[in-house]
């Protein structure tokens, strides 16, 4: 397989999606540039979703819905803001967004990590399969809804409803949290999860943030066998 | 005293036997009735249409030799690989974990023998059941249990589905039993808990974000298959104007009729319109758009003979979708399982309890041993020999009516029994030029 140094320069206001997509899609088990820079997204949606293959790729800018949906493999990194569901149901590799991310940030993603440097709105990692997050800022509200397996690390606060009917996913956060879901209960922060806060934190490259400020939820699983009570 | 034998006893309408038992196993239990099964109440239907055959002013066909088609091409709006069934009766979405894998790969034998799609569910896909089918229908579920692109790009169509007929505005619920370790795993889950699976999508609201998602969709699979959107029969004229709206190649109503896995017995009694006026607001709103026949109408729903199927296309559908019919021909409810029924409290003909995972049959159950009762060979061919009766039953009626293809059965071959019938098929009733609603008495 080829290791070109080179980068691939894609300028989106002169080249259609479908053609971009398509050339990404195409280095699945193939031959071809590793390094992409995709320059004047302005905001379009899905950009670099369903991509399968080891490259870099570098969104100079803003993008719009579902940008690098599904991924596998690759390492794909927004310079500006995400929009709508960042990374949404992706299954391994890197998503980092430099500015903030909107709602359903890694929404269903079952492995990777997704990096968020700002905030992610409400219902980041919302029914979470897998994947680790991790948010240097603020998430909002109704996040971790349904998460079922993977980690959120929020550094800034979260918002209402956090965890709600959630699974057995892992939610750090370091600042307040406005409000906890149903079925979602604060939980002894042990060396386990030290270790694998401190791993994420590692992995994402934030530094100067102590792992013992963070607190533990998860959850209380009164919801796992279904009874009348809990209605809500 | 055995009250059958004594005329002076008289049974309530109002509270009828089964309406008092209701009561009496809800005052005992606190809990409402989940099943599976579809709505079990009387709506208008089918039934109460009739075909008007060929006379002196239509010409009929032969029923023995002269071509009546049955064929038909899904998708082809956008996908470069548009779906070409050789009947249009496709099998609906059913989930392993519903249903067992055994049932899942005769589902997909019995389509493949006949030349038609089925449909993954809420639970992602099986090998086995890829295996097994020509046609794969890849479910979107709000739940998104076992989605991943490499599925996504294995099948030959995607199905979004925004609500089902049985529940529209309902989430999904697969209890403990039947979370067998397979089935955990598949949906990311710890074993035996009650699953629930959320009622909306997780990273879509509305329209236009559905707009964007299809377009996703279509971006991750190189645009080569299909996109369907499947809705509950209820805003059935507005839904599909606006699945329309968001791209979608194919859109599925399925009417109120519409089989489920488990929901409240609550919700399948009385949230949806049935299946009879659904068609013809989907079809209104499809004409209005210019796109009858462009983007293809799948309809499912109660759809049990193949005169069923050549009403709902007579109403203008392209296609239609069996789903209770489906298991019934694998042999759900079937005699030889009576015994097992009655000794979980229910009898063939009547079991419904989808949701408990003890179905006699193996179908309905992720235990080993039931499971392995079911024998997915011979339950294939006998769906494929229904799936054959269907399709031979509406070529009957479409020769009958002078029709080539079933495709050119129209409104204007039908009546209608009842007035209500009529006002919702919007045929007139029968002996009269009256289509209620339509101009006037």
């Amino acid at each position: 397989m080829s290791t070109t140094t080179e980068i691939e320069v894609v300028d989106l206001s002169l080249t259609p999606l479908r053609e971009l997509n398509q050339r990404l899609h195409d280095l699945a088990g193939a031959d071809g540039p590793r390094s992409w820079r995709i320059t004047n997204p302005s905001g379009a949606h899905n950009i670099a979703c369903g991509l399968d293959a080891d490259i870099d790729v570098v969104v100079e800018g803003h993008a719009g819905y579902y940008c690098a949906g599904m991924n596998k493999q690759a390492r794909v990194r927004i310079t500006g803001t995400a929009g709508q569901g960042v990374a949404e149901n992706m299954m391994s590799g890197r998503v980092t967004v430099d500015g903030n991310a909107s709602q359903a940030a890694g929404a269903t993603a079952h492995g990777g990590l997704l990096h968020v440097r700002g905030d992610a709105s409400s219902r980041c990692g919302i029914s979470l399969k897998g994947a680790a997050i991790v948010v240097e800022g603020s998430i909002g509200h109704m996040s971790a809804f349904m998460a079922q397996t993977g980690t959120i690390v929020v550094c800034g606060d979260a918002g209402d409803a956090l965890g709600d009917s959630m699974y057995e996913a892992h939610i750090y956060v370091r600042g307040a949290v406005a409000g906890l879901g149903a079925d979602c209960i604060e939980k002894e922060l042990r060396d386990v999860h030290r270790a694998e806060l401190g791993g994420l934190l590692a992995e994402a490259g934030v530094a100067g943030v102590d792992v013992a400020d963070f607190k533990r939820y998860g959850s209380a699983r009164n919801l796992y066998t279904f009874k009348i009570d809990n209605t809500y | 005293m055995n009250p059958a034998s004594n005329p002076a006893l008289r049974e309530s309408h109002l509270f009828d036997r089964r309406t008092i038992a209701e009561i009496q196993r809800a005052a005992a239990e606190g809990i409402y009735d989940i099943r599976g099964f579809g709505a079990k109440r009387h709506v208008p239907h089918f039934d109460d249409l009739l075909f008007l055959g060929a006379s002196v002013s239509r010409y009929p066909l032969e029923g023995y030799r002269e071509r009546c088609g049955t064929e038909v091409t899904l998708g082809a709006r956008h996908a470069r690989q548009p779906i070409e069934l050789k009947i249009p009766i496709t099998i609906a979405g059913m989930s392993f974990g519903a249903l067992s894998g055994p049932a899942k790969e005769a589902l997909g034998r019995a389509a493949s023998e006949v030349g038609t799609s089925t449909t993954t569910g809420d639970g992602g896909m099986t090998p086995e059941e890829r295996g097994h089918s020509k046609h794969l229908v890849y479910q979107l579920l709000p739940s998104r249990y076992g989605m991943n692109p490499d599925d996504l790009r294995r099948a030959d169509a995607i199905e979004v589905v925004v609500g089902q007929g049985a529940k529209p505005g309902g989430g999904g619920m697969l209890l403990g039993h039947k979370i067998s370790d397979r089935v955990a795993r598949m949906r990311d889950l710890p074993m035996g808990i009650d699953q629930r699976s959320a009622c909306r999508h997780p990273d879509w609201t509305g329209p236009d974000d559905l707009e964007i998602k299809i377009q996703e969709l279509r971006e991750i699979t190189d645009w080569q298959v299909p996109i369907y959107v499947k809705v509950g029969a209820t805003r059935t004229y507005y839904d599909v104007q606006l699945a329309v709206k968001a791209g979608a190649d194919v859109v599925v109503v399925d009417g109120m009729q519409g089989g489920t896995a488990a929901t409240q017995d609550v919700f399948i009694e009385h949230v949806g319109i049935p299946t009879l006026p659904a068609i013809p607001l989907a079809v209104q709103a499809l004409k209005e758009l210019g796109m009858h026949r462009k983007v293809q109408l799948i309809v499912s729903g109660g759809i049990r003979s193949g005169a069923d199927v050549a009403k709902a296309m007579a109403l203008g559908a392209d296609a239609v979708s069996i789903g209770v019919a489906a298991l019934i021909a694998l042999g759900d409810n079937a005699p030889e399982h009576d015994e097992g029924y009655r000794a979980i409290g229910s009898a063939a003909g009547y079991y419904d309890d989808y949701q408990a995972g003890r179905d006699p049959s193996g179908i309905s159950t992720q235990d080993p041993e039931l499971a392995a009762r079911f024998d997915p060979v011979k339950g294939g061919r006998r769906l494929a020999n229904y799936l054959r009766v269907l399709t031979l039953e509406a070529q009957t009626l479409a020769r009958a009516c002078g029709k080539s293809h079933l495709h050119n059965l129209e409104p204007e071959d039908l009546v209608a029994l009842t007035i209500e019938a009529a006002a919702m098929a919007r045929v007139p009733l029968a002996g009269t030029n009256w289509i209620p609603g339509q101009g006037s008495f």
